[in-house]
């Protein structure tokens, strides 16, 4: 059962990582000048729509968190409503807190603000695909032996992930080597995606080492 | 070229230097970079006229690699090029050109262009370029007489150098001196001689050949005395530093880690080497009087220190095998030990990652320069980092009731909004005290903060008007904030003279500084009249503040007390203690919270026995009696500080009073949520952010740690533009630039005193909520700082450690800033990031260990006090 939850993770983190790189190649074919670091506020859009799609798609496809009872249409509606919500407050959250680390607050807002939509991306939609819009399990989830199955498990490392590669991101900025992707935001959203892949690669592999130790409460 | 309307041509090619940096010497990109060159330079060549003198020089060679910055033979050579269409040379090039020391192009260009030669010049002419187009005499009396000039140029230097330092040998200066005059003589004797026509040409020649070769011996022995004193650098004694300076972290992280271990401590580990220390350096003193050498004060005082560290680690490793014994015979325990020290090390990681990312920054030219930026960007990570733990930790929910598990659902507890809000303020002062940065010129498209220059540079009256009122109001808002927070702690009762100081004397001083920057930042437009009034004012407002501050600090070490005793002991039987235990009576004081100290009581007790009433002394505000001495010194430090910084930037210092309220109030949540066991210790984390933070306020006060960006006008703020000695704006000047390394380390012992200040409203709550039973004598516990006098010897170990802490972290920063200075000293950017980073960070290290040691002893000062205060009591 385990081994077979542990493989259905493998795949799904798999076409995600998949995903996030046809997001850098194939509208280049599309789009004639398309580049990563060039036209980095398009792949900003394009990747996080890309994932965030995929992810969704997934999540109805996998189905990791079985609701106990069956819902009616208008409690699925007003599911789909708050999880926006939350998802835009993240959005607004991430912005804030990216300008409080030390952003531009009046020149490139947009910017500022797909960055983080895209870290919105790989971190709370991935808690609202999985957890639901359900606050109180998010902090549990977030905590010391919070997780309690394996998609919790690889939640928690990717979002993670993701964040320490923006904060790592940050890094290069400063530096004087002129290269195109110190430019704010290109290094941070590409720490961020680079972490966040990682992520997705590391957590099945992690999952998978330590299955002996990991024990899910049951609920 | 072409157009002729020039006298003197520039031009700089990068690319050689680029392509050698990249590539090295030996690559193929090199080759096709030096036919670009050459390629250019023949181009060059056929536009230039006949009276054109064509100078090709590379100002450095480079290594193997490509690099260049230090002293071996391929980095200090370069090609230089001469080149003219008329001839140079009379008989032909030299067949092994002679090489040129590259300051000669100084003074040959100078004198070719026909204007003074640079006053600290120490080149000698190239002669060649001077030898005309005459015979042979005329050339070499041409020569004569530039090599005259330039002599007469290095000597008048040489001359006023040495009056200023006192560097160069004296002896060897004598011997130039001599050299000079008596090639002086010669030279007028020789030159009356040729307007005599005395000398018949081959005698003359001689004559003449021989002067110059005097003259150039001085030139080059006058440049060789100064090479010798200047240009050194001494790698054994920079690895030397480099280990005493490491040696005193790990000296301060495991004395502070002893520190709590036991008592006999200090006088072993801490006593003796000192002694060791004294010894050796007695030893050298006694030497150096015996053999009669010049043994320098640095080495003496650096071998004595050595010695007092290798007797402390001596000693420490001679206490090491005990405890290993100690832990060996019980060896259930050692294992727990060792995990326990597994995870106390995993606890340590984070804060001193935080601390291995800053001290990393310093060794990159481009992290040094954009430094203003990294500490509160780290600053900010260290805090959401702490928060995160917390919540990983689960120490943010609420402990899970059973119903709460089935749910598999945690909520937070309420104090987490407060910390939360903490939090967030916190990061806002971050990022709005970045508005207030200076700027390098490392960085072209920056822009300094408005907020840096003089309210009196501003045109509209408007905005200077409303400048200056914000800033009139928040100083204003400063002080009542100040006296509130006292207020609320029950220090402001009494009517000794501090507080009466701070009750009026505080709002003196401002008005001083308010009327002082009025009449600063309306100095320019003010009336004919008025203008020896304004110039009166303008000293005499600053020395007002400058008398109330120092008032006010005498008064703080006389009597730091801020205490207000109700003795009752003789009315007794009217007032039954009703404050006692009963929190609702505190409104009958005024928000005051009365303290009592058990012990006292029960002296008292003992002393009336029989007596069936109980008497009391009632004392307001001991429970925070030291960290109100340590504000009302922040307060006046900060007020002297401000003084000396421009108007507009008492913002930033309002911004760094309530970041550090911010961090102190996170640091006693943090605290409390985490629940530790030890009160007597002051995490890491604390410590590090506290100085990451005095860090960010160095920049956010309008400095860099370059010479230009240094606020010099800080020296004539109450003087008019004289000053007798050189001490006094050295002290202002520098009090002005370590505003920041001031303030935050003479607060540094609050980390250890905020949380019992705060003690009372928590425990209170949580108590009240569990056991209602306990309650009463839960609160006649709450003696805040008190607590500290309960256990004295934990106390000035707690103290020791904290200071230890403190230390520890500065001297690691200083220590990668030396390092980088030392490892990089061929670096491109040595002379303008690394070195003056390294000078700003010693300077600031000793004024923070300075301001760090006079915190704590303000803080032993209170204690005295507070003993002598309660002997007197007894007594009464």
């Amino acid at each position: 059962m385990k081994e077979a939850e542990i493989r259905r993770l493998l795949a799904a983190n798999l076409l995600c990582v998949f995903s996030v790189i046809l997001t850098a190649v194939v509208p280049a074919f599309f789009w004639d000048g398309f580049t990563v670091l060039g036209t980095h506020l398009a792949w900003l859009c394009v990747c996080s729509v890309c994932v965030s799609t995929l992810n969704v798609i997934l999540h109805l496809v996998l189905k990791p968190n079985l609701s106990p009872k069956r819902s009616s249409f208008a409690q699925k509606i007003s599911r789909f409503l708050k999880c926006c919500i939350y998802f835009f407050m993240s959005c607004i959250l991430f912005h804030a807190i990216i300008v409080l680390y030390g952003a531009p607050l009046i020149e490139s807002v947009t910017e500022t603000f797909l960055f983080a939509v895209l870290l919105s991306t790989f971190t709370t939609l991935q808690c609202l695909c999985v957890l639901g819009p359900n606050i109180q399990a998010w902090i549990r989830v977030f905590s010391k032996n919070g997780a309690m199955s394996i998609w919790e498990s690889s939640l928690q490392i990717t979002t993670m992930c993701s964040i320490l590669g923006a904060w790592f991101g940050a890094f290069p900025i400063p530096l004087d080597w002129d290269r195109p992707w110190q430019v704010w935001p290109i290094s941070c959203s590409l720490g961020a995606t680079f972490g966040y892949v990682a992520g997705l690669i590391i957590a099945p592999l992690w999952i998978h080492w330590n299955r002996k130790q990991l024990t899910y409460k049951s609920r | 070229v072409d157009s002729g309307e020039w006298d003197v041509l520039i031009a700089h090619f990068l690319g050689v230097d680029h392509c050698g940096h990249k590539h090295g010497p030996d690559h193929p990109e090199m080759t096709k970079k030096l036919t670009q060159m050459n390629e250019m330079l023949r181009s060059l060549v056929d536009h230039l006229g006949n009276d054109t003198l064509l100078l090709v020089a590379g100002d450095h060679g480079m290594t193997e690699t490509g690099d260049h910055g230090g002293d071996s033979e391929n980095e200090v050579n370069a090609a230089l090029f001469v080149y003219s269409k008329t001839a140079l040379f009379g008989a032909g090039p030299p067949e092994e050109p002679e090489a040129v020391p590259q300051v000669n192009l100084v003074p040959t260009v100078a004198l070719l262009l026909g204007v003074p030669i640079p006053y600290s010049n120490i080149g000698e002419v190239m002669a060649e370029l001077f030898s005309g187009d005459g015979d042979a005499v005329s050339a070499a009396l041409q020569q004569l007489s530039v090599y005259h000039i330039n002599a007469k140029q290095v000597h008048r230097f040489l001359h006023s150098y040495s009056l200023v330092a006192q560097d160069l040998p004296a002896e060897q200066l004598q011997r130039l001196q001599e050299l000079f005059s008596s090639a002086v003589e010669e030279h007028s004797r020789l030159l009356a001689q040729v307007q005599g026509v005395t000398l018949v040409p081959p005698e003359l020649e001689s004559r003449l050949g021989s002067l110059i070769g005097r003259f150039q011996l001085y030139l080059r022995e006058a440049r060789a005395v100064c090479t010798q004193s200047w240009a050194r650098f001494h790698p054994l004694r920079m690895v030397g530093g480099c280990t005493l300076i490491a040696a005193s972290c790990l000296l301060c992280y495991v004395a502070s880690e002893l520190a709590a271990a036991s008592d006999s401590f200090y006088r072993s580990c801490l006593l003796y080497p000192l002694l060791w220390g004294s010894a050796v350096a007695v030893l050298l003193g006694l030497a150096r009087v015996f053999t009669q050498e010049g043994l320098d004060l640095l080495l003496v005082s650096s071998w004595a220190a050595a010695a007092s560290q290798l007797g402390f680690f001596w000693h420490w490793w001679g206490r090491h095998p005990k405890r290993a014994r100690l832990a060996g015979s019980q060896p259930p325990l050692a294992s727990v030990g060792l995990r326990q020290r597994l995870r106390a090390w995993l606890g340590l990681a984070f804060p001193m990652g935080i601390l291995l990312f800053r001290c990393g920054a310093m060794f990159s030219d481009s992290f040094v320069v954009a430094e203003a930026r990294v500490a509160p960007f780290l600053l900010a990570s260290l805090v959401m980092l702490l928060v995160g733990k917390l919540h990983w930790d689960g120490r943010l929910t609420v402990p899970e009731g059973p119903k709460q598990q089935l749910l598999g659902f945690s909520s937070y507890r309420r104090e987490i909004w407060y910390l939360l809000c903490l939090v967030a303020m916190l990061l806002v002062c971050v990022r709005l005290s970045g508005f207030f940065h200076q700027c390098r010129e490392e960085i072209p498209q920056c822009r300094p903060s408005l907020f840096l220059s003089p309210l009196a540079s501003l045109r509209n009256t408007r905005a200077k008007n409303l400048f200056y009122l914000l800033c009139v109001a928040l100083l204003a808002g400063l002080v009542y904030a100040v006296r509130s927070w006292l207020r609320h702690y029950g220090n402001l009762n009494s009517s000794d003279p501090l507080v009466l100081f701070v009750r009026w004397g505080f709002p003196l001083v401002v008005l001083c500084i308010a009327c002082y920057w009025a009449v600063a930042s309306s100095a320019d437009d003010s009336l004919g009249k008025l203008q020896e009034l304004v110039q009166v004012a303008v000293v005499a407002f600053p020395w007002a503040v400058y008398g109330l501050a120092s008032v006010g600090l005498l008064l703080l070490l006389c009597n730091p007390m801020t205490v207000f005793a109700k003795d009752t002991r003789e009315s007794a039987g009217s007032i039954v203690t009703p404050y006692l235990g009963v929190p609702s009576s505190e409104v009958d004081f005024l928000h005051v919270i009365p303290q009592i100290y058990k012990r006292m009581q029960e002296s008292q007790k003992s002393r009336l026995e029989g007596g069936s009433c109980k008497a009391t002394v009632a004392a307001y505000g001991l429970g925070s009696v030291y960290s109100a001495a340590l504000v009302i010194a922040l307060t006046l430090l900060g007020f002297l500080l401000m003084l000396l910084h421009s108007e507009r930037l008492s913002l930033a210092f309002l911004l760094l009073f309530l970041e550090a309220f911010m961090l102190l109030h996170i640091h006693t949540r943090a605290r409390d949520l985490a629940g530790d066991a030890e009160p007597f210790s002051v995490p890491w984390y604390a410590v590090i952010s506290w100085l990451l933070a005095a860090s960010q306020f160095f920049y956010s006060t309008g400095h860099q740690p370059i010479f230009p960006a240094i606020h010099w006008n800080a020296a004539f703020v109450g003087f008019h533009l004289d000053h007798s000695t050189n001490l006094l704006p050295a002290v202002l000047v520098g009090a002005n630039t370590f505003a920041s390394h001031i303030l935050f380390a003479v607060g540094c012992p609050l980390l250890l005193l905020w949380p019992f200040v705060c003690e009372m409203p928590s425990s209170q709550k949580r108590k009240s909520k569990k056991e209602p039973r306990e309650e009463l004598q839960e609160v006649e516990e709450h003696m805040m700082e008190m607590r500290l006098r309960e256990s004295p010897e934990k106390f000035s170990t707690a103290l020791l450690q904290l200071g230890l802490k403190y230390l520890f972290v500065l001297g690691t920063q200083l220590l990668a800033c030396v390092c980088a200075a030392m490892i990089l000293r061929r670096h491109l950017m040595v002379w303008k990031v690394f070195a003056p980073k390294f000078l700003f960070e010693s300077l600031g290290f000793v004024v923070s260990s300075i301001c760090l040691l006079l915190g704590i002893s303000l803080v032993m000062r209170v204690d005295c006090a507070v003993t002598s205060w309660f002997s007197q009591l007894q007594l009464r």
